[in-house]
């Protein structure tokens, strides 16, 4: 490894110096103090995307070293996921600015915690290594516990913060003992290498109960039934910009490493664990959404209607085809996207701290706002799938994966619980719509709308337009999918 | 039995068994030492492994670091008065059920034989080359300067270094980031907002000694 | 395996004997005043006789956790001192020294944030 290796983590690299610099400029005064922590946050972001795309380009002409090529990879998968992190990040950060002006808290450690939890998935994107998976894990999963815990004074922050942490660390144990397993009997960590260890090993009890394990421990980071019970709690508790964090950026880091793993490392196991998870994605898609019925809480409701999206995406990881592989990329976009709209309005209709997520705030939307409940309305009908909304190209990938793998009875389900799950999307659009609403005062600040507005234009454009997206999928999925050998499991 | 195998019967059943008194003490104060007892324990069974380095952070870290901090949660969270109840919570039937299944699963499926060749890996991975230039007294009497490489199996400490600092150096600098990272929370979450701390920031018993110790001085002045 | 660790071993018992020599000497040598204050154990100004779980503050808790973490820092600097000889050499050691002081720079900068922040001031 040397010097020009850097190259390839050169945003990585940027983006730690500025959320370091941050981190220093209030305490060392000065004039550093009085600039606007938001705006250095979207420049460092900004340039953190160029970098991205500069690297992507530059690469091409330097040779990466071997040790260097079997921990980072900076392909096509990668800065497709990258690209939709820092966009996420950047949305979340104008979402972040009228929370922490109300609570005066400091929008430095904030950000630059932010920062941070946007390397370790970035690292989590590039990595092929189990050691560089679970290490960003760890990165975003530690700042992420912080910053749900951001409320130092609500207690039902910290209790969100304490559960998260707990219930995080055990995952993470769950997931490195089954990475230890693994290392065990594949003799190395790199998925390549896995991949290659187990085509040659028939059957083995010791690799079988580690895959198990990794599964366990990544099901939990996705937040899937049977290991969801924490997400409606930290959700409810968390400060709401962190929860849309959570909800969006952290799970689409999470689906990343779920693809990469299973689609290049575990791939020839696929008869072992296909049907475990199959299991789990029914009982995310069917438990997630019945409970997020008979929520009243906005944010308890997507809490149930993540897990319910963490069911949909696995559909994409059992299909284990080019098909499943896309769907997964355009579904965490499509997700992001809409769900981060629904958390603006949210944000947008607070009056304090924790207000602004019960089902009756919506009410009378329409009148108030005609536009934003429009919105609204476009984005609940993307999470629930319907055309011609992004929601639609998205979930349709995921579905025709599974018919294509043979599990035409988990796509069946899929769709049925699409259809429960517009019951209570409809809900808020009733509220909204058919009620009349108490004349509440609510503050549409240009950052929120800016959000919304981003939102609303991705999420019908690229249901209306979807080519661009699709594209894009085949092309940053190409490299993976050429890993994991795809075909000759499709009719086994 | 050779005496390793003596040494590990002895270590191991200490360790067990004070990891299970860590649950069952009623002090607090006393599941942490018993905590720190598994601890020392587990660290020789790694150094009887070959794990010299883990086996040392084991001691630096676990025994010395984490155990602080336990003990400073002990004192910190204040049970002045532990609850009347049986050692057992009502859950032990569960806990012990899924302790025994967890146990079954990792005997009957993590075994001998199962795992990839570690003993020539561990080999190939302790041993490093190094060229010296050494005389040579030939046997008629002249002395020749030769290149001589020698395979030596290093320590462990050796090994892990030239994982971590040469293919491991991704995750290794991460993980300077994942330490940052924990500084940050320390100070979030435990440092108030600096107008309180003006009030509070002397602890009490700088300012007045408790009652009891008071008492108890007379007592002995008596 | 067991002889190469023979060192050790002299080395705690060489610790042992220190520890013994210097208690030993110091209760033959020293002076013996046997006031009631010389009569507690030191123990920082903190009454020796009190309840034993007393209610600390957090920021103790605070120092202990700081702590370990450079402990951390510290048991990664071990194997690198290890090998760092044998293994830098030409361009290499250069980027053995690089890759380390990038670590120590991101700890420095959480260490300025510590003690800026007030949370080593009592």
């Amino acid at each position: 490894m040397n010097w020009n290796d850097m190259i390839y983590i050169l945003p990585e690299v940027i983006l730690t110096i500025g959320a370091s610099a941050m981190l220093l400029v209030p305490v060392t005064g000065g004039r550093g103090a009085k600039l606007s922590a938001k705006w250095m946050m979207i420049i460092l972001l900004a340039i953190t995307a160029g970098a991205l795309i500069y690297c992507s380009h530059a690469v091409e002409n330097i040779d990466q070293s071997r040790q260097l090529q079997a921990m980072f990879a900076l392909d096509g998968f990668s800065i497709f996921f990258k690209l939709l992190f820092i966009g996420a990040i950047a949305m979340l950060v104008m979402l972040s600015e009228d929370f922490l002006a109300e609570g005066k808290y400091s929008p430095w450690e904030y950000y630059s915690l932010l920062g941070f939890a946007l390397c370790g998935m970035m690292f989590m994107a590039s990595g092929v290594h189990l050691i560089t998976i679970y290490i960003g894990l760890e990165l975003l999963s530690l700042s992420s516990y912080i910053l749900a815990g951001f409320y130092k004074s609500e207690l039902k922050s910290t209790e969100a913060a304490m559960k998260y942490f707990i219930l995080g660390a055990v995952s993470s144990a769950i997931l490195l003992y089954g990475i230890s397993l693994i290392y065990g009997v594949c003799g190395s960590l790199n998925l390549l290498d896995i991949a290659a260890a187990m085509s040659t090993i028939v059957t083995n009890d010791a690799l079988m109960f580690g895959i198990m394990l990794l599964g366990a421990g990544l099901c939990f980071k996705i937040a899937a039934v049977p290991f969801h019970v924490w997400t409606p709690d930290v959700y409810e508790g968390a400060p709401t910009p962190i929860a849309a964090f959570l909800s969006t950026g952290s799970k689409a880091a999470a689906f990343a490493i779920f693809a990469r793993i299973f689609y290049t490392g575990l791939h020839d196991f696929h008869l072992e664990w296909n049907y475990v998870l199959a299991t789990i994605s029914a009982l995310s898609m069917i438990i997630g959404n019945l409970a997020a019925i008979t929520q009243d809480n906005v944010k308890r409701m997507l809490g149930y209607s993540s897990i319910a999206h963490a069911g949909y995406v696995l559909l994409g990881v059992i299909s284990l085809n080019a098909l499943g592989l896309r769907g997964i990329l355009m579904y965490s976009v499509v997700y992001v996207f809409a769900n981060l709209g629904i958390w603006a309005t949210v944000l947008m209709l607070r009056r304090h701290q924790y207000a602004g997520e019960r089902v009756d705030d919506f009410e009378g939307l329409s009148r108030r706002s005609p536009l934003w409940a429009f919105a609204m309305v476009i984005f609940l009908l993307s999470l629930g799938g319907i055309p011609p909304t992004a929601g639609f190209i998205g979930k349709y990938f995921l579905f025709a994966a599974a018919v294509q793998a043979g599990f035409g009875w988990l796509a069946v389900i899929a769709v049925l619980m699409s259809a429960v799950s517009m019951f209570y999307y409809l809900r808020l659009v009733v509220a909204m719509y058919l009620r009349e609403g108490v004349e509440a005062e609510f503050a549409i600040t240009t950052p929120l709308r800016i959000v919304a507005g981003i939102c609303l234009v991705v999420t019908l454009a690229l249901g209306i337009v979807p080519s661009s997206l699709i594209d894009q999928a085949v092309l940053s999925s190409s490299h993976v999918a050429a890993h994991a050998a795809l075909t000759p499991h499709a009719g086994r | 039995m050779s005496p390793a195998l003596v040494v590990f019967l002895v270590i191991g059943t200490i360790a067990v068994a004070s990891s299970i008194l860590v649950v069952a003490m009623r002090n607090p104060v006393h599941s942490a030492l018993f905590l720190l007892l598994t601890f020392l324990c587990v660290a020789i069974l790694f150094v009887m492994k070959g794990a010299e380095f883990v086996g040392a952070v084991q001691v630096l870290v676990y025994a010395g670091g984490i155990m602080v901090l336990f003990l400073f949660v002990v004192m910190l969270i204040n049970v002045r008065h532990l609850p009347d109840e049986r050692v057992l919570s009502n859950f032990w039937k569960g806990g012990l059920l899924v302790g025994l299944a967890v146990f079954l699963l990792f005997f009957t499926m993590v075994r001998p034989g199962v795992f990839h060749d570690p003993v020539a890996s561990d080999q190939a991975l302790r041993t490093t080359y190094t060229y010296r230039h050494r005389k040579v007294h030939q046997p008629d009497g002249t002395v020749v300067r030769k290149l001589i490489r020698r395979g030596k199996v290093v320590g462990n400490s050796e090994a892990v270094g030239m994982a971590l600092y040469t293919d491991y150096l991704v995750p290794f600098e991460v993980a300077s980031l994942f330490l940052l990272v924990a500084m940050i929370g320390a100070i979030v979450i435990g440092k108030r907002e600096l107008s309180a701390i003006e009030e509070e920031n002397i602890p009490a018993y700088m300012l007045e000694r408790s009652e009891t110790e008071h008492e108890v001085k007379e007592a002995m002045s008596a | 395996m067991t002889h190469t660790l023979l060192p050790v071993l002299i080395m705690m018992l060489i610790a042992v004997v220190v520890g013994v020599v210097m208690l030993a000497l110091a209760w033959f040598v020293g002076g013996h005043a046997r006031t009631a204050s010389k009569q507690e154990p030191y123990e920082s100004g903190v009454p020796s006789l009190d309840e034993n779980r007393k209610r600390v503050n957090v920021r103790f808790y605070q120092i202990a956790m700081l702590f370990i973490l450079f402990d951390i820092e510290a048991a990664f600097l071990y194997p690198w001192a290890v090998i760092y000889r044998e293994a830098s050499t030409g361009a290499q050691g250069m980027f053995l020294f690089g890759e380390m002081l990038v670590f120590i720079v991101l700890l420095a900068v959480g260490y300025v944030y510590v003690w800026k922040k007030k949370a080593f001031d009592f």
